[in-house]
């Protein structure tokens, strides 16, 4: 595929690149970097509610556990959330899409069909009904229910490329000169697909995070140990007291943060890959 | 395009309405299978650990789960049929119905996510048209920052921050679990934003590629005030885009709204279906979902329909 230069990139792709490159080192980093240990491991035993000072930036929370620490293993905890749901969806939307898109008649009647089904639900209602059926929700059932219905963004934009692109001379020239379906698809149709998919999971990468917490925060299970989720439903329990809102102000900003980067990259990404999509919303 | 190949309304409604009930059927299964095929046994938390195993034989003959699973289904839809939508266990006869249930709380979330979707559209269109017609300049940027921190902020931490502000400190609107119109404000302003900050880039846009027609400058050409030549000529062309995706976003009014009402502590489906989550009541969680469903699929007819009307072209196929 060819790539328009990057000086084209605007400067809020950049400014949103640069955001989700700090959320990207500081998950990386960030059980490195904390301070102080969390969960299981916090035997400190600090006071609960210390305000913050220069050895808790953040405070300790209700258990004595150092807050700014348990963001950046939260940061963690979304990143790797994140990049497998974002990942498997692509995989599973782009095969799904391209093959009704490629192959047309019933394949894509049914996908069709199941893609109609999936969109006639909220998204998150989906991902309630799933995490609901299990009592002690883990990391894979939040999988799970995050990957049932995130497919389907994938599979939609891979088909209408591909509905689109079959059609195109040169794909026709391929397959007159013989070559295999596989050949046409891996050398003609997926390349240019890559465009329109890695906005599609830059947009992803914020809404993961969002659902996430949203689960968390209508109590349905602590899924993800120290999720932001889980902080910030925490977090809103003593926003009342004075002083205390930094509890649900650190996560819910730490949520903003990437959801924000995701989409001042993803508007960015569009745009440089398709100038002509410019302004456009 | 030839005449001939127009749908007439009647066929393109009727259509759409097939589609939808597919929809509507798929999401059954869906929900009933989730409910179902995966492990967690809902008589457990029915009857409790000192349940004798006659009480849990009537619990299960109750619930129906001694039926085989197509049976199983087969009831479910029977229930959709009879508009009761299942009945709760055990003791069904001194319960409310499920569609009781449901009848009760509805008009609550009817009512915040009309409010929501309000909220939205009055933001959103003078905040998107003023950044079109000073494109460039302070006030574009400032309504641009506003959309993107409305898509970034979180509903669960922007309920909060606003009834910290409004409520506790100005004092100025009424609390959680308050009633009448004035507690709606901020709930409403809650679950709107997200859409306000969608819509308000689409008016944006929308106006800004209008603005470029040939018209315009042909209705500035012949001196109209700016005023009409805004107001009249490029609005509403620019609105029928924003109007088609706010009708087709209600959706996501009612996921929103799931979230506000917990925030709110008001009551509605939302609070239905979380409160039947916890209580693995399972007939009440299965109705929910479906009439969410069911709303979502009947509102995107609507906005079809209206659209097919407005815009003949798109009833093709």
């Amino acid at each position: 595929m060819m790539l328009p230069p990057l000086s084209r990139l605007s400067p809020s792709a950049r400014l949103g690149g640069a955001m989700l490159a700090i959320f990207i080192v500081l998950a990386l980093l960030g059980p490195t970097l904390a301070p102080h240990a969390v969960g299981d491991r916090a035997i400190e035993g600090f006071p609960a509610f210390l305000p913050a000072s220069w050895a808790h930036w953040l405070g300790t929370d209700q258990n004595g556990v150092d807050a700014l620490s348990q963001l950046l293993h939260g940061a963690r905890a979304a990143l790797v959330l994140s990049l497998v749901v974002v990942a498997l969806c692509s995989v599973i939307g782009v095969t799904i899409g391209v093959a009704a898109g490629y192959f047309r008649g019933a394949v894509d009647l049914l996908v069709s069909r199941v893609i109609d089904i999936l969109l006639a639900f909220p998204g998150i209602l989906l991902n309630i009904a799933i995490v609901a059926t299990v009592a002690r929700p883990g990391m894979a059932v939040l999988v799970v229910a995050l990957v049932a219905n995130g497919w389907v963004g994938y599979a939609r934009v891979a088909r209408g490329q591909v509905l689109s692109l079959r059609e195109r001379d040169y794909v026709q020239a391929a397959r007159a000169l013989g070559a295999s379906h596989w050949r046409v698809m891996s050398r003609h149709v997926l390349p240019n697909l890559m465009g329109p998919v890695i906005v599609q999971m830059t947009f992803a990468f914020g809404t993961v995070v969002l659902v996430e917490a949203s689960l968390s925060f209508l109590g349905l299970g602590r899924h993800v140990d120290h999720s932001w989720g889980a902080m910030l439903d925490q977090g809103r329990t003593f926003f009342w007291k004075p002083g205390f809102i930094r509890y649900a102000l650190a996560p819910g900003l730490a949520i903003a943060w990437v959801v924000l980067a995701a989409n001042l990259l993803g508007d960015g990404l569009r745009d440089w890959l398709d100038p002509r999509q410019r302004g456009r919303s | 395009m030839l005449p001939s190949a127009r749908v007439p309304i009647g066929a393109f409604i009727l259509r759409r309405l097939g589609l939808g009930l597919i929809s509507i059927l798929g999401v059954s299964v869906l929900v009933f299978l989730f409910l179902h095929v995966i492990p967690g046994d809902p008589v457990d938390h029915l009857a409790g650990g000192d349940a004798t195993p006659e009480q849990r034989a009537a619990l299960e003959h109750c619930l129906g789960l001694d039926r085989s699973m197509p049976a199983q289904f087969v009831g479910f839809l029977g229930h959709v049929g009879d508009l009761s939508l299942g009945h709760q266990c055990p003791d069904p006869a001194s319960k409310p119905t499920v569609m009781a249930l449901i009848a009760d709380v509805f008009p609550d979330t009817m009512v915040l996510a009309v409010a929501g979707m309000a909220v939205a559209i009055a933001l959103a269109l003078p905040l998107g048209i003023l950044a079109a017609i000073r494109r460039g300049t302070w006030i574009d940027t400032m309504a641009a920052m506003l959309s993107l921190s409305g898509i970034a902020v979180p509903l669960m931490l922007l309920g909060p921050l606003l009834l910290l502000w409004f409520f506790l400190d100005l004092g100025w609107l009424p609390g959680p679990s308050e009633t009448g119109a004035m507690a709606l404000i901020l709930p409403a302003i809650a679950v709107g934003t997200h859409l306000m900050a969608l819509l308000a880039r689409m008016t944006r846009s929308s106006m800004v590629e209008v603005l470029g027609e040939d018209y315009l400058r042909t209705a500035r050409a012949k001196g109209l005030p700016e005023l009409s030549v805004v107001g009249k000529h490029a609005l509403r062309n620019a609105l029928l885009p924003v109007i088609t995706i706010a009708g087709l976003q209600f959706g996501s009014m009612l996921s929103g709204a799931i979230i506000t009402e917990n925030v709110f502590a008001r009551p509605g489906l939302g609070s239905l279906l979380v409160a039947a989550i916890n209580e693995r009541n399972y007939p009440v969680v299965q109705g929910t979902v479906l009439v969410i469903a069911g709303i979502y699929v009947l509102v995107n007819i609507l906005v079809d329909v209206a659209y097919g009307v407005a815009d003949p072209r798109i009833r093709r196929a």
